[in-house]
């Protein structure tokens, strides 16, 4: 057995958060606040790294993690917002210090929390490659020697000696991008930078990333996608509120982290924030989904009509575009409806719109399915998109122990080859 | 050495080791990872001096317009309304010497202090070590420096007044006064990332200093008995200094500037200390 790169062992970081100060009420209260608040406040900014057990306005970031990884692990993070997944990060690369706990490691870190860390938007290309390389730890000489590779990979070859700040959003990304996809460390820390750019980029990217942990060098990857999870990694570890919940391969645990939403029929997304972008005007309130005779249910059989509703709000006659996909645990997309394809024009009928959208005969097969659901205004530009908010599982009762495979399940004829098309099917029932 | 999963050799011996926990006790300065890390230090340094004076119509004048024209009206109401001596040197030189001095010095000061506080996106995105901030403000400080000093060599020409050869120890004065300038810097930078009432003294810092510090006023106008104590200031001894060997009339102060040697160290091993004990908390309170 070969000795592991990295050894964590019980990690902690305690984090202070505010707590809601009293407010004045009376001008005296203010005045007499005003001249006591000093003393006051530099006890807070004392206590702000100080650490504390029993304090209220202290959370745990991370409490008594402890793995270990071995040379040339693609490990992926996973775990819902506040778990912990950035903090362990953020002390990998030695950003901060762990409040206790250690970790050994052997080898230069090098870590891509953000892309363009650094970039000043008045210095060209060519300066910001230099710039953003050494920040991110390379050597001049090192930088010098990629330079060529950095400038083909972004794509920006015309624009080298443009101020960046004259840069489109997207080019702006991929020389960031470029830059950091060629940093040579042996432990290689990635912090869901492939939310940005456009789908061909995110490709590109997801690519070289494949290539760099393909050449044996240790990687964590945090991401939301869980799809990249089970693609890229060769392990991965569940946070739950600052706890490892579960390490091991990364299609389990996947399913673990997304079946923790399951076997609800109803989720109230006014108030949910995981996998949540978009800030238009138009808000999705709430999914659900429900059987042929209007019941909330989770749990559906082959061939049984599922209709999800979907609760709206926004101003009422605003046109909207309203997109639902329906992946299987593998984060694979296996349905996708859109008003757009079944030719709709969706209005908003009042301030809170309920739509439903119902599969009148859903072909998919026994398992579990994740729906994320994506709202647009009329120009399709997005508003509000929930990932994976809700989950519902086919259960059916297909006799045999044959269990079928594919997330889809379509009916198919079957006959002899002299009869292509037979009335009847040629063979019986089983 | 063992066989990772791709089959690529990793012979661990000769990987840097980190050992990443708490720290306690008094933190060292890790000398081997500055070496490493000094290309991002030049590149730093050159980014501050190329974004400095971008989209501006005078661009590097502004170097010399702020000492010059505080000259003139220092001149104005010190030299000639309030008649202050200046050591037998015409006022303006006399002053305008000092003013390039504590135009850097002030300078290095304020935009060192405010550093950390303003690399809060790369300080808590990134590793590095974070003394190379401060640092960074002192020495891309010294462009405007040199070209402030081209209009006093200027000056020097219409004054016909002209350096001795005590003009070699110049070079010693400036790293002094980088050495004060960068002790002062990081002391307050490390101070500001949690007590951010520092930025609001700052200005009031700099002006205070300055007039305790023989600018508008020579150093021969405190009474004797005072002037160690007065020295106690470490620019007093390098601005007095600077006079001495750019204007050659006075003698050289070798007193003052012995002392100010010592207070620079102090205030440098005093500033670098502190920071260095302070700074892991950086990312967490910016």
């Amino acid at each position: 057995m070969s000795s592991p790169i990295i050894q964590v062992k019980g990690l902690s970081k305690q984090y202070h958060i505010g707590l809601r100060e009293k407010t004045n009420r009376t001008f005296r209260e203010a005045v007499t606040d005003a001249f006591t608040a000093p003393v006051r406040n530099f006890r807070n900014l004392r206590r702000l790294t100080k650490v504390e057990n029993d304090n209220p306005a202290v959370i745990w970031a991370l409490r008594d993690v402890s793995f270990d990884v071995q040379p040339g692990e693609v490990v992926g993070i996973i775990g819902r917002n506040g778990a912990g997944k950035s903090t362990l990060l953020k002390i990998l690369s030695r950003i901060t210090e762990p409040t206790s706990g250690e970790i050994r490691l052997h080898g230069r870190v090098a870590s891509l929390l953000e892309v363009g860390t650094g970039f000043h938007p008045e210095l060209t290309g060519r300066e910001n490659i230099y710039l953003n390389g050494t920040i991110l730890g390379m050597r001049k000489h090192e930088v010098d020697r990629k330079f060529d590779e950095i400038v083909a990979f972004s794509e920006i070859e015309k624009f080298l000696d443009t101020p960046v700040k004259r840069y489109s959003s997207g080019m702006y990304v991929r020389l960031a991008f470029a830059v950091a996809a060629h940093l040579e460390p042996e432990i290689l820390l990635v912090d869901e930078v492939l939310a940005v750019g456009d789908a061909a980029f995110q490709k590109k990217c997801l690519g070289k990333l494949k290539d760099v942990s393909g050449t044996g060098r240790t990687t964590f990857y945090v991401s939301h996608n869980m799809g990249s999870i089970v693609d890229l990694c060769t392990k991965a570890i569940l946070l739950d509120k600052g706890t490892l919940k579960v390490s091991g391969p990364p299609s389990g645990i996947v399913e673990e982290y997304l079946s923790a939403n399951s076997n609800k029929s109803f989720v109230d997304l006014t108030r949910w924030y995981e996998e949540r972008s978009g800030n238009g005007p138009l808000k999705l309130s709430f999914i659900e989904t429900i059987n042929q005779s209007g019941r909330p249910v989770s749990q559906f059989s082959y061939g049984e009509p599922i209709t999800f509703r979907i609760g709206i709000q926004g101003q009422p006659h605003s046109l909207m575009n309203l997109g639902i996909s329906i992946r299987n645990t593998l984060n694979q997309l296996v349905l996708h409806f859109t008003n757009k394809d079944d030719h709709i024009s969706l209005e908003m009928r009042s301030r809170e719109t309920t739509i439903c959208v119902r599969v009148d005969q859903n072909l998919l097969n026994d398992g579990d399915y994740y729906v994320t659901v994506w709202l647009g205004d009329k120009f399709n530009i997005l508003n509000d998109r929930a990932g994976n908010c809700l989950s519902f599982s086919i259960k059916s009762d297909v006799q045999g122990d044959i269990r079928s495979l594919g997330s889809i399940r379509i009916p198919a004829r079957w006959s002899f080859d002299e009869d292509p098309h037979p009335e009847r099917s040629d063979f019986e029932n089983l | 050495m063992f066989l990772s999963r791709q089959g690529a050799f990793i012979d661990m011996s000769t990987q840097p080791f980190i050992h990443i926990k708490p720290k306690k006790g008094l933190q060292l300065i890790d000398f081997r990872e500055l070496v490493h890390y000094r290309d991002l230090f030049a590149f730093l340094v050159i980014r501050d001096i190329k974004v400095k004076y971008k989209q501006t119509v005078l661009g590097g004048l502004w170097a010399v317009i702020q000492p010059f024209f505080l000259m003139v009206v220092f001149t104005l109401f010190f030299g000639k309304l309030a008649k202050i001596p200046s050591d037998g040197i015409p006022y303006p030189i006399f002053n305008y010497t000092a003013m390039i001095a504590w135009t850097y010095f002030a300078g290095a000061i304020n935009t060192s202090s405010n550093s950390i506080v303003g690399s809060g996106s790369l300080i808590s995105k990134v590793y590095f070590p974070r003394v190379i901030i401060p640092l960074t403000s002192v020495l891309a400080g010294l462009l405007d420096f040199s070209l402030a000093f081209i209009v006093l060599l200027g000056m020097m020409l219409y004054y016909h007044i002209y350096p001795t050869l005590l003009v070699l120890v110049l070079p010693g004065l400036v790293i002094l006064m980088m050495l004060t300038a960068s002790g002062v810097g990081m002391l307050l930078a490390a101070l500001n990332a949690k007590y951010r009432d520092i930025r609001y003294t700052i200005p009031f810092l700099v002006q205070f200093w300055m007039f305790a510090t023989p600018i508008v006023y020579p150093a021969s106008m405190i009474p004797e008995r005072y002037r160690m104590i007065y020295a106690l200031n470490p620019m007093t001894g390098i601005i007095e200094g600077f006079r001495a060997v750019l204007l050659g009339r006075a003698a050289f102060p070798t007193e003052m500037v012995l002392i100010s040697i010592v207070l620079s160290l102090g205030l440098f091993i005093l500033g670098l200390t502190y920071f260095k004990q302070v700074e892991r908390y950086f990312a967490d309170v910016i």
